[in-house]
């Protein structure tokens, strides 16, 4: 099958006003005929679900959590952003696309992110309008700040809670339409796959969690807001409950996915700090507004601190080394995520990581509180404070702009981040990769429609900080709502789908014996053993470099591991009531497969780009090597139990000139 | 009019009458005490019993007491009711109880106003039977007092005579303390109730009613210990 | 360090539930949860059932996590979830309790899990400001006072986890309700159908059988994110005032 993105032609500003003004329209009557599977409750599923519900469609949603707000979307803290502009710094939609299309690395479609920058402003409105409450400046207007990799301030916060603001007013909205009966919601329901009929998406198959009842659920199309799969590597940001298996089902009905083996790996996390750790926690990326990166310059220095016989504040100024600031003094601290964690990467290999492990690098608010205790005198006519007044003022400032942060830190780790640097390192945070879609949000299966983090299309190799909310909120609010028409304005005379035909039974006796097969699994090993060692095969040879060598015995390994798991996992309990270690037993199972995808595209990339680094190909400064020439496509896998199928599809750059990009 | 008992029925109406029934037995502890407080006044009762002559045979007060009857046995049941419920909520045959029990949420007197209500519920059916009772419908003798038109019950000396007891005068005081608790809550919770509060004027409101609830308790408290120990 | 647990185990709605004592073994590092999980692997690898608890994103945001430790729901620890009290609070030898919610509007589904669609409900009642996508005004048409978007931040801030309820002598949700009623209350754009939204929330709440608020005050000492009771009288306000002035 050839992937046809289906962009619009025409010039790239005016592709989508064009496009919304000529597509083809479902009228109101239809609507009403017309039913929608969504399927996720995060910020693209329910601003979809809510948004589809207005608009008149029939709507079903699902989330296998207990309340729509549950969804990870919550969990976001920094911001999103927007090209509003209000700041008067020069921003615009031209620059906020040009950013994101360059933050990923020169991997993503032009056309799909100018579409994002344009409707960037329509979200913020929107979400004002819903009540979410952004931080404002004295004046009652809304305020900004400004980002890891750009120099502009559009990005949108409230406190450190953004993705709980912006989830709860998409959840406000989908609560009002579930209440208007235009969307039926169904909590607790897992979906297991995607049934298809004459080529068509045309409904799911769940798991009732409650009850393990397998149930058929009919819908004119499907959309899947499922999130990303951060998890098969274990530890990660990402919840507990986060999984691959609804995008799985469905590449293993035949979707692609597409570029699988580019992952965030987010610089400013709190360390591991055990073998029994359950997932790790980030703290918000605006921290390195304030916040200076550093390690020791000696390594007898660090070795002294991993010991515990130094700490932070016994390194002398000049015995440090702030790497992020020499290496790249234009951006400095702010360089983007994939920079900023392999510095820190380097930093460790080279045996200067300052914590137990050896695995973490510091970031020292000291001269921040010292600047910002300084300037506060000022401005309360102290002239000349005295050391102890400038701590005490600064520290005041920090807190009002970090406070919960900080305090986040301090219950975690039990350490004073106020007093001591606070140590981060790097962890698997997003996933670019996701389902292949087209301009449309559409699958290469027609009537399956990926959005927000599920699908792959508007970051490339790397995603910017603030961006994924903006997607999430774009796919959900202001693309789907259109695009979705561009199939179903062709299902009209489509009667209601029955859920009783044999594509649905035939897929509805497979998930029977799939789930059936794990839980009665006797074996000896827990599904958090075998989750826990593919997560360590995933970053150790797929984390944040990978070779060839590695990758190759990575995806050995992890068909080895595959082959284990179905003959000696342990799954207790019955398939027939609530039990949440066969959900993760099947999570995990189709974790076992995507990993190795996940193996194979990097392996097929022979270059650097993003968050993809490859060791064989990188400057002699160790900066990520691209090679536009052979691989300035998207590479959509389509699943074989034996060899998964390369699908590709050129990237056209009309508007940007490709570059390396530099932060230097 | 379905409106009113709507209102009345939902939760928050429930507490409205609660507050505001509260709020009046507030204002009539008050009258009540400053009227008492002529039992302290040694002129052998005459200003106490004419007192008692006023308010038992004045039109306009005789209807505000029909009223204050009405509105103690509304708080009370009302009260009792909202505790039945709330029992079956959290704690009763639906969910069991907590096996561990932290006191360190809420003081003790906002988690027992109903003991506490049910407590003083039983002290005014004391007190009441006591003079109240002896008053309309007993055979306490009658006194005349000079320039006092008509002859008065005279009430002080069964008072005196009462409190010449120690049991009761010890009933009284436990009364008086459950009293003291349930002011303490049910001052506050009632402005709470309301909707009536702010950052600068609660806490001023709430230690006015500390003060009030302890000053009004101890008032009371004085007239049977005082009577005690003159006689 | 080594401690003792006492879980609340309850097979379903129906089954008699009772305390079961387990030993654990534990670092001062490891969270709450991570502790519990460590008891989990040891049943499972034991091949007995696991203790069902519920949780998720184990930052202290998504609201899923829900267990009254030693008499207190999320624990000892002040503004804290679950799963962001560490085992650091405690010492070798202690015993620990643990029970699910226990509150009649959130039906016990299995061991520490319970139901609380009742708050879904709740929302969906009202809680939310009436916009269609694309309806909405620039976002700086209408300024909002810094202390006033403030104060509704500090509602909004409400995760859905039901402590308020479980904590409440009286199993009440009114701080969970007021805190939804006072965030759109507070803000400009919410405004417009506050009556409306006050009378229709306040409805739902006690359909579903919650218990009748006293004023004790256990909620906002147990909430999380240490919601106040401020907005519990604002919203006696609300409902009063609406219900005596609006047309019908």
């Amino acid at each position: 099958m050839s992937l046809k993105n289906n962009i619009p032609k025409g010039p790239l500003a005016e592709k989508w006003t064009n496009y919304k003004s000529k597509m083809d329209l479902v009228a109101p009557n239809n609507k009403r005929r017309i039913e929608v599977i969504v399927v996720g409750t995060g910020l693209a599923g329910a601003s979809a679900a809510a948004t589809l519900g207005e608009l008149g469609y029939k709507v079903k949603a699902y989330t296998f959590h207990d309340s729509p707000r549950r969804a990870h979307s919550i969990a976001a803290q920094g911001g999103i952003n927007a090209a509003k502009n209000y700041q008067n710094d020069g921003d615009s939609i031209w620059r906020l696309f040009y950013d994101t299309i360059k933050g990923g690395d020169y991997r993503s479609r032009e056309a799909n992110v100018h579409r994002l920058a344009e409707v960037s402003t329509d979200i913020i409105d929107q979400c004002v309008a819903q009540g979410v409450p952004f931080a404002r400046e004295y004046g009652g207007l809304l305020h900004n700040r400004s980002f890891g990799g750009v120099q502009v301030s559009r990005t949108f916060y409230a406190r450190g809670q953004t993705g709980q603001q912006l989830l709860i007013g998409a959840y406000q909205a989908l609560s009002r339409q579930i209440a208007n009966g235009n969307v039926t919601m169904y909590n607790r329901h897992e979906m297991l796959d995607v049934v298809k009929i004459d080529g068509k998406a045309r409904g799911i198959i769940t798991r009732n969690l409650l009850n393990g009842k397998i149930e058929s659920h009919a819908a004119h199309c499907v959309v899947l807001a499922t999130g990303g799969y951060g998890n098969v590597f274990y530890l990660s940001t990402n919840a507990m409950g986060s999984n691959v298996t609804a995008a799985w089902r469905a590449v293993k009905r035949g979707a692609y996915m597409a570029n699988p083996c580019y992952t965030q790996i987010h610089p400013t996390c709190i360390p591991v700090s055990g073998e029994y750790q359950s997932k790790l926690t980030l703290m918000s990326e605006s921290l390195r507004n304030d916040g200076r990166v550093w390690v020791p310059k000696s390594v007898k220095d660090a070795q002294a601190i991993q010991r515990g016989e130094k700490t932070g504040l016994d390194i002398k100024e000049e015995d440090r080394d702030y790497y992020l600031e020499r290496r790249y003094p234009a951006f400095g601290n702010l360089v983007p995520r994939d920079v900023a964690s392999r510095a820190a990467k380097v930093a460790c290999d080279e045996g200067k990581g300052v914590s137990k492990t050896g695995l973490a690098v510091f970031l020292d608010f000291a001269s921040a509180i010292q600047r910002y205790g300084k300037s506060a005198a000022l401005s309360q006519g102290i002239s000349d404070p005295d050391a102890g007044t400038v701590l005490k003022l600064g520290e005041k400032v920090v807190e009002e702009k970090y406070g919960n942060l900080f305090q986040m830190y301090e219950k975690i780790t039990g350490e004073n981040p106020y007093k001591f640097p606070m140590k981060i390192y790097p962890a698997v945070h997003y996933t670019m990769g996701g389902l292949w879609v087209d301009y449309n949000l559409q699958t290469n299966i027609p009537g399956l429609f990926a959005l927000g983090e599920a699908n792959f299309s508007d970051h490339g190799a790397n995603r910017l900080g603030a961006s994924a909310l903006m997607q999430g909120l774009a796919d959900g609010y202001f693309v789907i709502p259109y695009t979705i028409g561009t199939f179903l304005s062709h299902e009209i005379r489509t009667p209601m789908i029955s859920n009783e035909t044999p594509e649905f039974k035939a897929a509805e006796k497979e998930v029977k014996e799939r789930i059936q097969r794990l839980a009665n699994s006797q074996g000896n090993q827990t599904v958090e053993s075998f989750h826990r060692r593919l997560g360590k095969i995933m970053w150790e040879y797929c984390g944040m470099s990978r070779n060839e060598e590695g990758l190759k015995k990575g995806r050995q390994m992890i068909r080895e591991l595959r082959k284990e798991f179905y003959s000696d996992v342990y799954v207790p309990g019955s398939d027939t009531e609530y039990n949440p270690e066969l959900e993760k037993a099947a999570r995990v199972a189709d974790f076992l497969e995507m990993g190795e995808v996940m193996m194979l595209d990097a392996l097929n990339r022979n270059e650097s780009c993003g968050g993809h680094f490859r060791e064989e190909f990188q400057s002699q400064e160790g900066e990520a090597q691209r090679n536009d020439a052979d691989y300035t496509y998207v590479a959509a896998w389509e699943w074989d139990d034996e060899n998964p199928i390369l699908h590709k599809e050129d990237l056209e750059f009309e508007n940007v000139e490709l570059k390396t990009r530099s932060y230097k | 009019m379905t409106w009113i008992l709507n209102l009345l029925t939902s939760s928050i109406g429930r507490k409205l009458v609660m507050s505001l029934t509260g709020l009046f037995l507030i204002s009539f502890l008050l009258i009540h005490l400053l009227g008492n407080f002529q039992l302290l006044i040694n002129d052998g009762g005459e200003s106490f019993n004419t007192y008692a002559y006023f308010m038992t045979n004045n039109p306009l007060i005789k209807t505000i007491s029909y009223g204050l009857y009405f509105f103690i046995l509304l708080h009370a049941f009302q009260g009792l009711a909202l505790a039945y419920t709330n029992n079956n909520r959290s704690g009763g045959k639906a969910t069991g109880k907590y096996a561990v029990k932290t006191y360190s949420n809420g003081s003790w007197a906002s988690k027992n106003m109903a003991l506490l209500g049910t407590f003083i519920l039983f002290f005014i059916c004391i007190h009441m039977g006591d003079f109240w009772w002896k008053m309309k419908f007993g055979d306490l003798p009658m006194i005349k007092y000079d320039g006092f038109e008509n002859e008065v019950v005279d009430l002080y000396t069964r008072v005196s005579v009462a409190f010449d007891q120690l049991w009761i005068v010890i009933v009284y005081l436990i009364g008086l303390i459950a009293l003291c608790f349930h002011l303490i809550h049910g001052f506050g919770s009632a402005f709470q109730s309301l909707g009536l509060r702010h950052k600068k004027y609660t806490p001023l409101i709430n230690g006015f009613g500390v003060v009030f609830s302890i000053l009004i308790s101890l008032g009371f408290a004085a007239i049977p210990i005082v009577h005690y120990f003159n006689n | 360090m080594k401690l003792k647990l006492r879980v609340w185990r309850q097979k379903n709605n129906q089954a008699k539930g009772g305390f079961e004592v387990y030993n654990v073994e534990a670092d001062e590092h490891m969270s709450f949860l991570e502790m519990m999980d460590v008891l989990n692997e040891e049943l499972i690898s034991k091949k007995k059932e696991p203790v069902a608890f519920e949780h998720d994103c184990r930052e202290g945001i998504c609201g899923t996590c829900n267990m009254v430790i030693d008499g207190r729901p999320h624990g000892p620890q002040k503004g804290t979830t679950v799963c962001q009290l560490h085992m650091r609070h405690y010492k070798d030898g202690d015993t620990i309790t643990i029970e699910p919610w226990r509150v009649s509007s959130f039906p016990l589904i299995k061991d520490l899990v319970v139901d609380r669609s009742a708050y879904d409900r709740i929302i969906q009642a009202g809680g939310y400001i009436s916009v269609n996508t694309g309806q909405a005004p620039d976002g700086n048409a209408i300024p909002i006072d810094k202390e006033v978007s403030s104060e509704a931040f500090d509602a909004a801030t409400c995760i859905g986890c039901g402590a308020c309820a479980a904590a409440c002598p009286n199993g009440s949700a009114m701080l969970f309700t007021a805190a939804k009623v006072a965030h759109l209350g507070k803000l400009p754009q919410g405004k417009v159908e506050h009556k409306k939204r006050v009378q229709k929330m306040v409805g739902q709440m006690d359909k579903e059988g919650f218990g009748f608020c006293s004023n004790v005050g256990a909620c906002e000492v147990e909430c999380p994110k240490e919601i106040s009771t401020e907005n519990i009288a604002m919203l006696n306000r609300s409902y009063l005032g609406s219900m005596l002035s609006t047309n019908d």
